[in-house]
């Protein structure tokens, strides 16, 4: 292979890259995971991802903080992910239909505000102020790429550690498990799976309205219409894939953002590969992990089964 | 003599009741499945309560355990009128239930199944949980693997931990709901230990059963509910009046109105218009069903059936019973052995040519693989044979062959329904057996095996269809029957085979003496044959 390939600017560009186009996955992962614990299969994170991208960049670009931008980020998710509990928790309705359906509905609605408030504009967020942690934002090639980033890039992984931590040694653990495992078990003892399940899916939009904001206000530092491009749906099989622990979330998030980043930082490089087929990566990677790692995943027994208390 | 209508009982010496149901009425579309029913529950007692599937037994109890709201009707804890809005409301009122339907999670432990329910604010306090859980588990009599996920547990073992966890908000009433369905005669002894220690530490314990030697085993006190109604009750001092089989002759009369033939075994057998014959139809020699290994015995299965003979297979669930089964069907594969039918090998052949063949296979599985609910009952009814003249021809449906073929089926097996048009999945329990046993008993079968062929049908249903498999077996028809109701074995075989962990422990003949050895073989202890 050229040098290029292992320069460190490439080097540097891919781990970068990882995380900007990782830190999104992550968070709608861990969200993702949390529903599907507790039984929702939420196919409509990939229209609350968008909403929060909308929400969180049309926020910042007219306030100028990036964090009441997260916090519109996570409420643009919210609102779709109460409709959601709403249809599929309340009222029992199908998961996937509904999830479909948010999902386009979301796709059309931002991009009808977009045209509405910026025409056919495509207005850029300034550069993103970072945290530099002392010391390790140093170290070469690593410290560039990993330690100074975002603070909500700290959140992010954080959150793994949160979520590790409650779904071992709480209450709150144990009652999602059972939601989505065998929730008469847990409306027999006394909890109600309806709010456990409505909490869960309320979490799940916030994640993944974070996550939406930061791909467009961090990331991009642009809105377009259907930016997210399917990353609502790699969350979904992240979530699958990692049978339940945060870490793999974090881990299959990082490996599909290397994948996604991989075009610019081979440009970056001097390699010159053709950009369409370095876009296929991401989705050929997809395929292969499912391929290899599909039969292991072990889901909930109850993933996707509207809970109606005495049916049978 | 019918008690419905008296109030409730006070049984003289007794401590007051302390749960009193009134006049509980509860109606689903299309069923009364509780209709005014009142009943009393009395510290230190087990009060059974007794009746066939679909009296309403759970549905009662449903509404004691907050799962139900009654549509009419009061509860009285201790004297005070509660409504009981919740599952949380009864478990704080000391109403501990084990559920007919398993209420665990497999894939917690069984500490952490006994945590699920606490305040999720709540902080997670294993040593208290294990403290509570020792104390219930003293009390019970019994030691249970904390740490281990449920779903590794044996069923009996599950039981207990669903007993633990009926009894951890306060140890007052116990409610259990068809406990020993799936429990092994041991279990059932062991159960029957835990529930007398229960009751001895003065726990009001309902112990509900569709079976009546176990009410009359568990129960001091027995309800009989009959249709969504209570039809009659023995009080502790009726009860110990009685000698046993006084005490069962007066439950059947109340069960079944005196309907009921309590003598089927020799009716049924006497129906019977001609011995079995000579000739050998089937031989099984060392067969061994693919998978499951620990449903497979080492040594395979053997045995053989004769014309016009019908050989029972015993055995508590879930011995193999199944795995053999679909293996003489061809429906699963076969590690070693041979299946003869009519003097030719048959374990090469697919489920197809062994329909052809003339071997046909009633599945316990009626609404899974046996039917396909959405289709009309004219296509269910030609669901094996596909593509056959004359019902198609050219790959073409010919819809006047099927539906003539159907309504003619349909008349001789008296299945109720609007027409060959309506899809089966509108027909009752009983109804879709008939157009089973309608399906595969026509067209000339030279050997049936049918497996639980009366499970979970009404009395009338269990009696049409023995006197289906019987007219068959008249007809020449060899027949393995494979059933865990045991009466039912006794009242219908020629021969007894025993499955225990997948293997045949031994054939009896059905005479006199065979319910004995049969139970002997059941649970392990009797002689290999
Ligand atoms: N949730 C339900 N919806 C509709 N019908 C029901 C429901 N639960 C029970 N039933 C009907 O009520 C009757 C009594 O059922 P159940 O209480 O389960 O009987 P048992 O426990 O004595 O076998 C049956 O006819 C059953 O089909
Ligand atoms: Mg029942």
């Amino acid at each position: 292979m050229s040098q290029g390939l292992l320069s460190d600017a490439f080097l540097i560009s891919l781990i970068a890259g990882a995380v900007a186009a990782g830190i999104p996955l992550l968070l709608a992962g861990l969200g993702e995971q949390v529903s599907e614990k507790a039984g929702v299969l939420n196919i409509g994170i990939e229209g609350m991802m968008l909403f929060g991208a909308y929400a969180g960049f049309a926020t910042a670009f007219g306030t100028g903080s990036l964090w009441l931008g997260f916090l519109a980020g996570a409420a643009g998710g919210l609102v779709l992910a109460l409709l959601m509990a709403l249809f599929c928790v309340r009222l029992g309705l199908n998961q996937i239909v509904i999830g479909i359906a948010l999902t386009l509905g979301a796709d059309g609605i931002t991009a009808l505000l977009h045209h509405v408030q910026f025409s056919r504009t495509y207005p850029r967020l300034p550069r993103v102020e970072t945290l530099d942690i002392p010391g390790l934002s140093e170290i070469p090639i690593l410290g560039p790429s990993l330690f100074a980033r975002h603070p909500m890039v700290y959140v992010a992984l954080f959150s793994v550690l949160v979520l590790t931590w409650l779904f071992r040694k709480t209450h709150v653990g144990l009652n999602l498990q059972a939601a989505g495992d065998k929730p008469d078990a847990l409306d027999a003892a006394g909890i109600s799976v309806v709010s456990t399940r409505t909490w869960s899916v309320l979490f799940t939009g916030v994640m993944a309205g974070l996550g939406g904001a930061y791909m467009a206000m961090i990331g991009a530092g642009i809105f377009v219409p259907f930016m997210t491009g399917g990353a609502g749906f790699i969350a979904i099989v992240l979530a699958m894939l990692a049978r339940g622990r945060p870490l793999w979330v974090l881990i299959g998030a990082f490996l599909f953002g290397a994948s996604l980043s991989l075009t610019t930082a081979l440009q970056v490089g001097g390699v010159n590969v053709p950009t369409d087929v370095v876009q296929m990566l991401p989705f050929l990677m997809v395929m292969i992990v499912l391929v290899l790692f599909a039969r292991r995943a072990s889901l909930p027994a109850a993933l996707g089964l509207p809970y109606v208390r005495g049916q049978r | 003599m019918t008690m419905a209508s008296r109030p409730p009982e006070h049984a003289t010496g007794a401590a007051e009741p302390i749960v009193v149901l009134r006049d509980i009425t509860k109606r689903f579309p299309g069923v009364v499945a509780n209709d005014r029913v009142s009943l009393d529950i009395h510290p230190a007692e087990v009060h059974a309560l007794l009746g066939e599937n679909g009296a309403g037994k759970s549905t009662l109890i449903s509404i004691l355990s907050g799962m139900q709201r009654p549509d009419a009707g009061t509860v009285e804890i201790r004297g005070r009128t509660m409504r009981i809005a919740s599952p949380r409301t009864a478990l704080d009122l000391g109403i501990g239930t084990v559920y007919q339907h398993p209420t665990l999670v497999p894939t917690l432990s069984v500490l952490e199944n006994l945590m699920l329910g606490a305040s999720w604010r709540a902080p997670m306090n294993r040593a208290a949980t294990r403290a509570r859980l020792d104390e219930i588990a003293a009390l019970l009599g019994i030691a249970l693997p904390e740490d281990a996920p449920l779903g590794s547990l044996s069923l009996g073992q599950q039981q207990l931990v669903e007993i633990v966890k009926a009894l951890w908000r306060g140890e007052k009433v116990l409610i259990l709901d068809e406990a020993t369905s799936m429990l092994t005669p041991q279990g059932v002894e062991d159960l029957g230990r835990v529930i007398e220690r229960l009751r001895d530490a003065g726990i009001a314990v309902l112990f509900i059963t569709h079976k009546l030697h176990e009410a009359v085993r568990f129960g001091d006190r027995v309800s009989v509910l009959r249709q969504g109604r209570k039809v009659g009750s023995l009080s502790p001092e009726a009860l110990g009046r009685l000698a046993p089989q006084e005490a069962i002759d007066h439950i059947v009369d109340l069960m079944f109105g005196g309907t009921a033939d309590r003598t089927g075994a020799e009716r049924s057998r006497a129906h019977r218009a001609r011995a079995p014959g000579e000739r050998m139809v089937i031989e099984v020699d060392g067969l061994r069903p693919a998978g499951d290994p620990d449903a497979a015995g080492e040594a395979g299965v053997s045995f053989a059936v004769h014309e016009g003979e019908i050989f029972g297979i015993a055995g508590v669930d879930g011995n193999g019973q199944k795995q053999l089964a679909e293996a003489l069907a061809g429906q699963r594969g076969t590690e070693a052995g041979r299946i003869v039918l009519d003097g030719a090998a048959i374990e090469g052949l697919s489920v197809r040519q062994r329909q052809h063949a003339g071997l046909r296979y009633v599945t316990d599985d009626r609404l899974g693989e046996g039917t396909v609910s959405a289709f009309p009952v004219g296509l269910n009814l030609l669901l094996k044979r596909i593509g056959d003249a004359p019902f198609w021809r050219h790959g073409i449906i010919r819809n006047a062959e099927v539906e003539r073929h159907a309504r003619a089926l349909i008349a001789e097996h008296d299945v109720r329904v609007p027409g060959p048009g309506t899809p089966l999945g509108h027909l009752s329990g009983g109804n879709v057996q008939k157009a089973l046993l309608a399906r595969e008993l026509d067209d000339q079968p030279m050997a049936v095996i049918y497996n639980k062929p009366t499970y979970g049908l009404d009395l009338n249903n269990i009696h049409r269809a023995r006197r289906a498999i019987c007219e068959r077996a008249d007809e020449g028809v060899a027949t393995i029957l494979i059933s865990t109701d045991l009466d039912e074995i006794l009242e219908l075989a020629d021969r007894i085979g025993v499955m225990l962990d997948g293997r045949m422990v031994g054939i009896v003949a059905n005479d006199g003496d065979a319910a004995r050895r049969v139970g002997e073989l059941m649970i392990g202890v009797g002689a290999r044959a």
